[in-house]
């Protein structure tokens, strides 16, 4: 990898999650009926961060937040050399009844997505369910799969990598980084 | 993240501590999946699995076929009872047959020592040994190891038990081995005439007093008396009254001890033999436990398997 170009600020990334906050909150009320759920394993800090900032906008509970592990329903399977370790699925609330907003730091070929929504299904049936997220790597979709709710789009190459990084969890300030192939 | 490498499951032998600490993580996670309403999931859609069965089980293989069906794979039956064994077909050439019908797994269970091994030789699908002769059962191993993390964290430094019919189990084998990966010290507890010599060569310790045995161990594993394998003209012991009352694991016995160790049974339980009711049906029994963890142990092992297939051309 070559030197990363910074896509996003710490400045612009808070901004970023403030409105999808806002966009959230618009759309779904005090979350009553609603749950955010993150896609392990990178897309359980959105939905975490999201869910702290909801909080804080309504000034009452914390909406529900919980975390969906798809390797089990991934179309890549037996494609790796390696099936890939699962991660842990906490999800202790039922989805039943509820509308539902499935959080993953990056959109890139939706097959990730795809897989979280038959990962979800497998655990009751949510009366809506929508996708959040932070980047949206436009034009490299293999899947006809849309989020509703979009940080920033970029265009990017295949061949680039987004990195979308946390503070509490990656070190140094929240940020966003492109990186080249050497 | 250490990954299982393996392109068979033949025995605990062979397996490295890592290989066990990713089986068991999977299993944790199959284990909430069998938990969930929808209990299944898609990833072994597209494969077949034999259970090849050339000898009798039922919960092993219930539990096998339960797995295969939870990871959505196609399964196919085959036991000796009914099979062209009898008219007199080799092993090799009955599932090469049966791979020639397009199977991709291999679940053999098999009365002779070495079966699995000798087959992995010949054929390359991926093979799961489900007990061979009196030598290994790793998956039975791998469930009973699995259970214990759940009770107790860690086997490290931990005190274990086997007790009974060491000479005609295979559990006893894996279970050694696998326990030992794990840290934990072994004993093995029976008559001297269910204990085979070579056992002491494996580092465990031999004890024949089973009091003196419950009080040193933490955890009690009872191996099931197999009846049908003791001795026609010489038996090896004088009867099952006498096995009861010198080795038969009972709520007196229990009682008596400072702590009483957790105890696992591989089932089907002879009750009144090697354990007795009031101490099967206790409250922290773990033995359905174990049952239950032997669907997702099994999910896991097949699920790393079958991961390695297909996976090479890129």
């Amino acid at each position: 990898m070559g030197p990363a170009k910074l896509l996003i600020n710490p400045l612009q990334f808070r901004l970023t999650l403030d409105r999808l906050a806002h966009q959230l909150v618009e759309e779904h009320g005090d979350f009553s009926e609603s749950a955010l759920i993150g896609v392990q394993p990178r897309g359980i800090h959105l939905a975490s961060r999201l869910s702290t900032r909801i909080q804080e906008i309504l000034g009452g509970t914390r909406p529900r937040c919980g975390e969906l592990d798809i390797t089990f329903f991934r179309d890549d399977f037996r494609r790796r050399g390696q099936p890939l370790q699962a991660a842990a699925t906490n999800l202790n609330f039922t989805v039943e009844e509820l509308r539902v907003v499935v959080v993953d730091d990056v959109l890139y070929t939706g097959r990730t997505i795809r897989a979280a929504m038959d990962a979800l299904l497998a655990h009751g049936r949510p009366t809506t369910m929508e996708l959040a997220v932070l980047i949206d790597r436009r034009f490299s979709r293999e899947l006809p799969i849309e989020a509703k709710y979009v940080g920033r789009s970029v265009d990017s190459l295949d061949s680039q990598r987004v990195k979308v990084l946390w503070s509490d969890h990656d070190g140094g300030e929240d940020r966003v980084e492109l990186s080249n192939p050497t | 993240m250490a990954s299982f490498s393996h392109p068979h499951l033949l025995g605990i032998r062979g397996l490295s501590r890592d290989d066990v600490d990713v089986i068991f993580q999977t299993a944790k996670e199959f284990k909430d999946v069998i938990n969930r309403p929808i209990k299944k999931v898609p990833s072994l859609r597209d494969l077949t699995v034999a259970n090849l069965f050339f000898e009798n089980s039922t919960r092993t293989r219930l539990s096998f076929e339960l797995a295969q069906k939870r990871l959505s794979a196609d399964v196919v039956n085959f036991s000796a009872a009914s099979s062209s064994v009898k008219k007199g077909e080799t092993l090799a050439d009955t599932v090469r047959n049966i791979l020639a019908m397009k199977v991709d797994m291999v679940v053999l269970r098999h009365p002779h020592p070495g079966a699995a091994h000798y087959l992995a030789s010949k054929i390359g699908v991926p093979i799961i040994n489900a007990g061979d002769g009196t030598h290994e059962h790793p998956t039975q191993a791998l469930l009973d190891c699995f259970t214990l993390t759940e009770r107790l964290g860690t086997l490290e430094g931990k005190k274990v038990c086997i007790f009974g019919d060491i000479r005609h189990s295979r559990v006893a084998l894996s279970n050694v081995r696998c326990l030992q990966l794990l840290g934990a010290e072994v004993m093995v507890c029976g008559p001297v005439p269910l204990i085979p010599k070579h056992f002491s060569s494996l580092g465990v310790k031999v004890e024949h007093d089973m009091d003196a045995a419950l009080g040193w161990c933490d955890v009690a594993n009872v191996l099931r008396i197999q009846l049908e394998r003791q001795g026609a003209e010489v038996p090896f012991f004088p009867s099952l009254e006498e096995y009861h009352a010198q080795y038969g694991l009972t709520a007196e016995r229990m009682d008596r001890l400072d702590s009483a160790p957790i105890v696992l049974h591989p089932g089907p339980m002879n009750r009144g033999v090697e354990i007795a009711s009031e101490v099967a049906d206790r409250e922290d029994a773990i033995i359905l436990d174990q049952v239950e963890n032997g669907v997702a142990v099994r999910m896991a092992v097949l699920y790393l398997l079958a991961g390695r297939l297909g996976g090479s051309e890129d």
